[in-house]
Parts: C-alpha cells; structure tokens; sequence
C-alpha cells in the first residue's frame, strides 16, 4: 500500500511539467487569438479612447513577459482571474459548472458502459448472430450520428411530438430550486438533502442530454469490448479453463472478462476524456449549464483568463483520470505496474 | 414540504453569488397566472451597466429595475403592435422639468413619489452621482451621454435636494430624449458609497451583483448561464403597477429549442426571434407575433470608398442597381422587414428616416454604369458578412454574390466571427464590401448620419468621407427640430445618401417577440430589450 501510494506520488510529480507546458502553451495560443478583447469589452460605441482605457484596466497594455509572470504568480495563489464575459472569478465559473459537466458526463457514460459491455460481450461470444449484427448496427449508428443532430432529434420526438420529456431548460425546470450544494451533482445533492422530488425532476433533465452523449460514447466502448473478449475467447488460458470443464459464467466472467477488462478500462479513460469536452454540444442543445458552453462563450469574446482556466482545469481533470485508471488497472491485473 | 412551492430557504445554489434568494415562490407560481418565463438566447453578465465589459442582453436588468428621469412614451402602431413613442418624452423619478429660455440648461424637479428599495427618497445627489458615474467610468456609458451632449461632472449641478439641474455647452434636441435611454439611471448613491473602495470609488464591484435602485422590479436571483428572476417591488408608483408579480428569464441557447419552448407553452414570451422562426410562427396560429420596424435601423450593404473600385460612384450606383433586393427581403428577411428599395423620388421630399433609396434592380443599368466605370468585364471583390448575425446576413450575401456575378463583378464571402468583426468592419475599417446593421437609439436622421456617415465615426464602416456632410451634421446634430433648417438640412443629407450610396440599405429590419396568447402589453423598444414593467397576462 505504502508503495502503491509513493507511485501514485511520483507519478503526480511527472504531471507537473506537462502542466506547466499546459499553462505556457494555453498562455500563448489564447494571446494569438484573433479579435482583441479590449475592444470587445469596451463595447459598440467605445470610441479610441475608451478602448484605451479597457485595456490598461485589463493590464493587456503590458508585455507578454510581464502579463505571464503576473499570471503565473495568481496560479500559485489559487486564483485564476476574472472571466470578461461574465464576470466572475474563472475559479467560481469553473467550480459552479464543472459539476454539472461533470454529472452529465458520468450519467452519458454511465449509460454507455450499461448497454455497451454487455453487449460487447454477447457479440463477443456469438460471432456473426443477430446480436452481433445488432451491436455493429448501433456502433456504426453511434460513431456517425452527430451529438448535436440526436439531441436534437430525441428532443423534437420526447418533447416536442409527445411531450414526455420535459422541457429542455437546463439542469432543473423552472419550478425548482437548486438543492443545497454538497456535491454539485444534483442527482446525488437532492438524495442527501431527502428530498425525491428534486431528484426526480433533476433525472428526468439528464435523461436526454446522458442518452445523446451515451450514445456516442458507445461505439468505442462496445468495440473494444468486442474485440478485446475476441482476443480472451481465443486465448489458451480460455482454452484450458474450457477443457477443464470450469463453467461458462466462470470461464466468461473470471478468465475472459478480467483479461478483457484491461483494454476496455484505458478506452473508458479516454472515451470520459473526450467527452468532458465533447458534450459542448450537447450542452448547448439541452441550454446544460456547463463547462464546454462556458469554454466556447469565452473563445468567442477572447476572453484569455477563462479560456486557461478552462483549459488548466481539463489537463488537470486528464492527468487525474488517466492516474485514477491506473491504479484501477494495478488492482485488476498484478503485472501492471504504475511506471509501465 | 414540497420544493414545487419553494418553501425551502436555506443554501440554495452556492456559488450563485450574494444576491438575496428568493425565500419563496407562493404556490400559485405554479400555476403562473403572476409568473411570466421567458426565454432568451443570449445571458446577462452583469446587474451594472456602467461597468466595463457589460454585455448588450444586460442592459434589459437595468431598464427594468433602476428609473431614469425621464422616459419614452409608448404608441400604437396600425396594426395593433405597440412600440416606444421617441417624440413623447414622459416624467419618471423627475417629476417635471423645465428647459432655460436659451436652451444651454435643463432643471428637473425630482418626484416625491420616488423611492429606493430601502425606503429612502430618491433625490437630485442620488442622481448627481450616478449621472458622474457614467460620464467618468469610461466605455459605452460615457459615448452615449456625450451623444445627448454631457460629457463632464461639471454639467450635473444639485440645486437642491429634490432640484438638479444638466448644463450644456449648447442647446441640443438630443439631451433631453439622451437621459431616456438605459444608461442614465439613478443609483442609491448612499448604498453604493458605503460599498465603495478607494480602488473602487464607483463601487462597480458591488452593483455588479447587487442592484441599488427604486425600479419597478428587483432582482431576487441570478444564476449566471441559466436565469435570473425579477420580482416587483410593490411600493413603485411612478407608473401603473406591472401586471407580473415575477418575472423569470430563462437563456435557452439553441434557437430551435426556444423556439420548442414557446410553440410547447412552456414559456410565455421569446424575445428577439429570428425572422424565419417569426414568420413560421406567425404562420403556425399557435402563439402571437409582435414586431415593429426598429427605428432609425437599417440592413445595409455596405462599400467601402477608400478601396478600389469602390472609390469610383457610377461602381457604387451600379452595385445599387444590381442587388435583389426582393429576394433579400423574402429569403433572408422572411419579409419581416420595410422595403427600403424602389423609391420614386431622386431627391426626398419628406424627413422621413429611413426611407425607400431610389434603386431597385436594373441589371442593364448596372452594366452600363460598370461599363462607363471602366469596368465593362466587372471585378474581383470579398464580400465579408458577420458570423454573429448569420441568420440574416448568410443568405443576403449569398443572393449579393449571385447577383453580382450576373454583372460581372466576382464575389468572393468572407466569414468573420462575432468576436472580430468589430475590429475589422468598424475599428480598422478594411473590409471593401460588407454587411452592415447599426441603429441609432436615439431616433433623429441627422443622429444616424452623424454616426454612419461622419469622416471617421464607429459605423461609418465605408470610410465615406464628403465636406458637404460634415458640414450638414455638424450643423444640425443638436438643432431643434422645428428650426427652419433642419428640415432642408436633413433632406440634403438624404439626397447626398441617395446620391452617393456609400451604403446601400436593403431594409429596415423587424424586432420580433413571439408569446402566448394571453400575454397582453408586450412594447417593441429601441434598445431592442423586454420592458416588463408593461406586460400582463389576461
């Protein structure tokens, strides 16, 4: 354990200079931004004058060099500056949305990982039938249809057509309160607080955003299901287990599963990173209060404070998930080793 | 206890800042007779107008929840719609005012019916105060009291505690109709002090989250990216009382969503909707469609005369004949728009603005001109249309670039996002031909020459340049509208306009708000924002 937790120590450590790279390159990349944000901020009508100011009070009128020292030293400091566009500390924005990126990213994955393992290992274990077929059908279905074009879609046939789901307000329909912050996850916040009816209105929001995003994250997930049980099922240990007569629940689950698990668990990291940033889309159709609307409102206005933390916060989520999986993986499977 | 009712009270929505929740919302806001939803595109960034980076969907909190001195009056058009009246100017927290026999000073008599939230009279230093705030903090708030001729804390004078008086440096019909729009608005001086710093003399830090004014409405919650709740204040009495006890504004990003949103009657009121979803919901006999031109507004094309060919008239008149202005206004206006093409008269006969240019299309005589231009094979060019605006702007461009390849003119678009477009159409000024819509909010021609056509003014996108111009609006900026010459001064300028197309109008656009039917007293306002303090459901 005590190992385990050095590794986990050092492998921190090795992040750091990768996140420094982070801090220098989103520095730049956001200064070379076309558009200028003085000028942005100071409004239609500002005259020379007044951009002049806006710029001064916004310290862009200083040197690069200067502005990312001054940058640098506020980092260390736990702040990350004030958002332009909407006027808050970048650190509240980010700590308000995150969660609700957050929950709706698990929720959609949740889902996907609910439907597209078992369903990998079907396919897996009867090559060429109908379930396979089926699992390919919804694949190639998940990987070509774009995010926006389902939401979109569900939304117009489950609340427009129906009137099933409800309306596609964001986190909570207009009649409900937020409940006390704990988690920011509101699912899980109205639990603690008992209080169902907030749970169930904030569900039944996720419900189309987490299947629009679910059925995107899918494909990956059944494909590498598939694939990864193919390669267990035809392997000699599998082979043995067989001939030694050990069930079919216990050659699938004990043997093959846990070999297979390896491959489809780094995919999970991966399919989770990606749609961190991904459901951008998502949010935006579903009016989601999250990260990724949050991101691109702040690209459009040059907002430089906003567009780094963005960035900062999702390398930081990154190295955090990729050494969470890690160590899962160490658990699953002794030869892994967390240097690998 | 059920949430529905909103009895809970406590920590709701950390982060949300520090404005006072709403403790409550009565059971009957369920059933919304007193509640109106209302669903926007675009969210607020802050409660404070003055401050710096304040974005234009902000504007409506200050409308409604701080009063001006004065404010505009509003009308009934033909078809029914109403919309803001810019020649009747009614008292607000001024009770009446009086302008000096040589028009250099205006004094006002502060109403003893206006109050702060807190209870406190509103009085000439509450005014004094917020009226230097926005002259010394900079920006748009400082542009637009200079448009109406103030410019410096010395023209605000306290002559006594319910008395205050503006100087001008000359008499100017733009002062008066200037203190009506949203920026002069009267801050609760002694709160905002309190919270004021020695880094923050202005306490923008503090009105940025927490209102202090005496409006009609109040701010009770505001989660930024999602929604902000108005609730009234009761004890206003410089106007009828609003019909809606609670007003709930909701940012639904996706247009086809808001759109789900009001045809669902999940939401009372869409503000600004794009015209094809105007016109299809119109069609669509579901929910009502209110819409009146926006005055002093125009959707132009706009060519720019310090680059070549531009730089040549019989180029410009050509271009103006070859447009499809129909089609423009049928396929990208959706004909929520008044013709500005196809006027009779070469020179105008009325002051009228805007009017029909005398232009409709004429591909022979087009070709003839660019022919006598010395381009008889046409030209190569960029048209550049803003990202933003794309709705309107996409289609109309492309009608441009198929219209004018007919001519010979070889049309290249040219996509600039919202965030630069700014900078390059009227900051730098580069772009040779482009799509142009400013609006004047304060509804005089000469106002809007002065800003789209003076040498070197914001929306003088053209980089047009005439002494006779300069001249004209110099001269008649600040005239009174009854003076003998300002009507032949403002025709001149309509006919040098005609005459010169530096721009050329397509049409005067809509501002369209679709709602229940039940939704009664919704007004079409200048600064293109809900006024909520009119609307009430029957």
């Amino acid at each position: 354990m005590r190992t385990k937790l050095m590794q986990i120590g050092q492998r921190l450590l090795q992040a750091l200079p990768s996140v420094f790279g982070i801090i220098v390159i989103s520095f730049v990349l956001t200064r070379a931004l076309p558009g200028d944000p003085a000028v942005y901020f100071a409004g239609m009508m500002a005259d020379d004058n007044s951009i002049a100011e806006v710029r001064k009070s916004l310290g862009l009128d200083r040197s690069w060099i200067e502005q990312f020292f001054i940058y640098v030293g506020n980092l260390l400091h736990g702040n990350l500056g004030m958002s332009l566009s909407t006027g808050r500390p970048v650190l509240e924005e980010l700590l308000t949305r995150l969660p609700a990126s957050l929950e709706l990213t698990f929720a959609g994955l949740g889902l996907a990982i609910l439907v597209a393992v078992p369903l990998g290992v079907l396919a897996a274990t009867r090559p060429g039938s109908l379930t396979d077929h089926a699992c390919r059908l919804l694949v190639t279905a998940g990987v070509s249809l774009p995010t926006f074009f389902t939401g979109l879609f569900l939304m117009y046939l489950f609340y427009y057509l129906l009137g099933w789901a409800p309306s596609p307000l964001g986190r909570l329909d207009i009649l409900y309160l937020s409940p006390p912050h704990v988690t920011g996850f509101f699912t899980i916040d109205s639990l603690l607080d008992g209080d169902f009816e907030t749970f169930w209105a904030a569900l039944r929001q996720l419900v189309l955003p987490a299947f629009t995003l679910g059925l995107f994250a899918l494909a990956p997930i059944a494909r590498m299901t598939r694939a990864a049980m193919l390669n267990a099922l035809g392997s000699d240990y599998v082979r043995t287990a067989r001939a030694n007569g050990l069930s079919q629940t216990t050659v699938l689950g004990v043997y093959a599963f846990r070999n297979a698990a390896l491959p489809v668990l780094t995919t999970l990291g991966m399919v989770f990173s990606f749609l961190l940033g991904a459901n951008v889309l998502v949010e935006k159709v579903f009016s989601w209060p999250g990260i990724g609307s949050f991101a691109i409102q702040a690209l459009v206005a040059s907002d430089y404070a906003a567009v780094q933390g963005f960035v900062l916060a999702m390398a930081l989520l990154f190295v955090v998930v990729n050494l969470a999986i890690d160590v899962l993986l160490t658990t699953i499977d002794p030869r892994v080793a967390l240097e690998g | 206890m059920k949430r529905r009712d909103f009895l809970k009270t406590t920590g709701v929505a950390a982060g949300a800042s520090v404005l006072p929740f709403l403790k409550y919302l009565p059971a009957q806001a369920a059933a919304r007779d007193d509640t109106l939803v209302v669903v926007v595109g675009d969210g607020i960034n802050s409660l404070d107008l003055h401050r710096q980076g304040t974005n234009r969907p902000s504007y409506q909190v200050s409308i409604n929840i701080y009063d001006r001195l004065v404010r505009f009056g509003v009308k009934t058009l033909e078809d029914g719609t109403l919309a803001y009246d810019s020649t009747k100017i009614e008292p607000e927290a001024a009770e009446s005012w009086e302008v000096s026999e040589d028009g250099k000073s205006i004094t006002f008599k502060m109403s003893p019916k206006a109050m702060f939230w807190d209870g406190t009279p509103v009085t000439a230093h509450d005014v004094k105060w917020s009226f230097d705030r926005a002259v010394t903090l900079g920006g748009f708030p400082a542009v637009q009291m200079k448009a109406g001729a103030m410019s410096s804390p010395d023209q605000f004078v306290v002559v006594d505690d319910m008395t205050f008086r503006v100087d001008l440096p000359m008499p100017s019909k733009l002062a008066l109709p200037d203190l009506a729009v949203p920026v002069p608005l009267i801050i609760n001086a002694k709160v905002a002090k309190a919270h004021a710093t020695d880094a923050d003399p202005w306490a923008t830090e503090y009105l940025h989250q927490t209102p202090a004014g005496s409006g009609a409405y109040k701010i009770v919650r505001w989660e930024p990216g999602q929604q902000f709740v108005y609730e009234r204040n009761d004890a206003w009495a410089l106007g009828p009382q609003p019909g809606m006890k609670r007003v709930i504004v909701r940012e639904v990003p996706s247009a086809a969503n808001r759109r789900a949103l009001i045809e669902r009657g999940d939401a009372d009121l869409y503000m600004d909707v794009p015209a094809k979803d105007a016109k299809e919901l119109r069609e669509g006999g579901k929910v009502k469609v209110d819409g009146a031109p926006i005055d002093n507004c125009l959707h132009v094309l706009g060519l720019n005369v310090a680059l070549k060919p531009f730089d040549n008239l019989k180029v410009r008149q050509a271009i103006a004949y070859a447009l499809p202005y129909e089609e423009i206004l049928s396929a990208a206006g959706y004909g929520r728009g008044k013709p500005m093409f196809g006027g009779s008269e070469a020179s105008p006969s009325t002051i009228e603005w805007p009017q029909p240019f005398p232009y409709k299309r004429d591909t022979d005589k087009a070709q003839a001109l660019l022919a006598e231009a010395g381009y008889p094979d046409g030209f190569e060019t960029t048209l550049s249309y803003n990202l933003g605006l794309a709705d309107w702007e996409e289609p109309t461009a492309l009608l441009i670039q198929e219209a004018l390849g007919k001519i010979g003119i070889k049309v290249t678009l040219d996509k600039i996002p919202g965030a630069n477009w700014r900078t390059a159409a009227l900051v730098e000024k580069r772009l040779p031909m482009h799509l142009e819509n400013f609006g004047g909010w304060l509804n005089y021609p000469d106002y809007y020459f002065f800003w789209a056509y003076q040498k070197g003014h914001l929306f003088n996108s053209s980089n047009y340049e005439n002494p006779e111009i300069e001249a004209l609006v110099n001269e008649t900026l600040h005239m009174a509208v009854d003076d003998p010459k300002y009507t032949e001064n403002v025709k001149r300028m309509i006919a040098i306009a005609f005459q010169d197309v530096p721009r050329i109008p397509l049409y005067q656009p809509y501002l369209d708000a679709a709602m229940q039917k039940n939704v009664e007293g919704y007004a079409a306002w200048f600064h293109r924002q809900l006024d909520c303090r009119s609307i009430s459901k029957a």
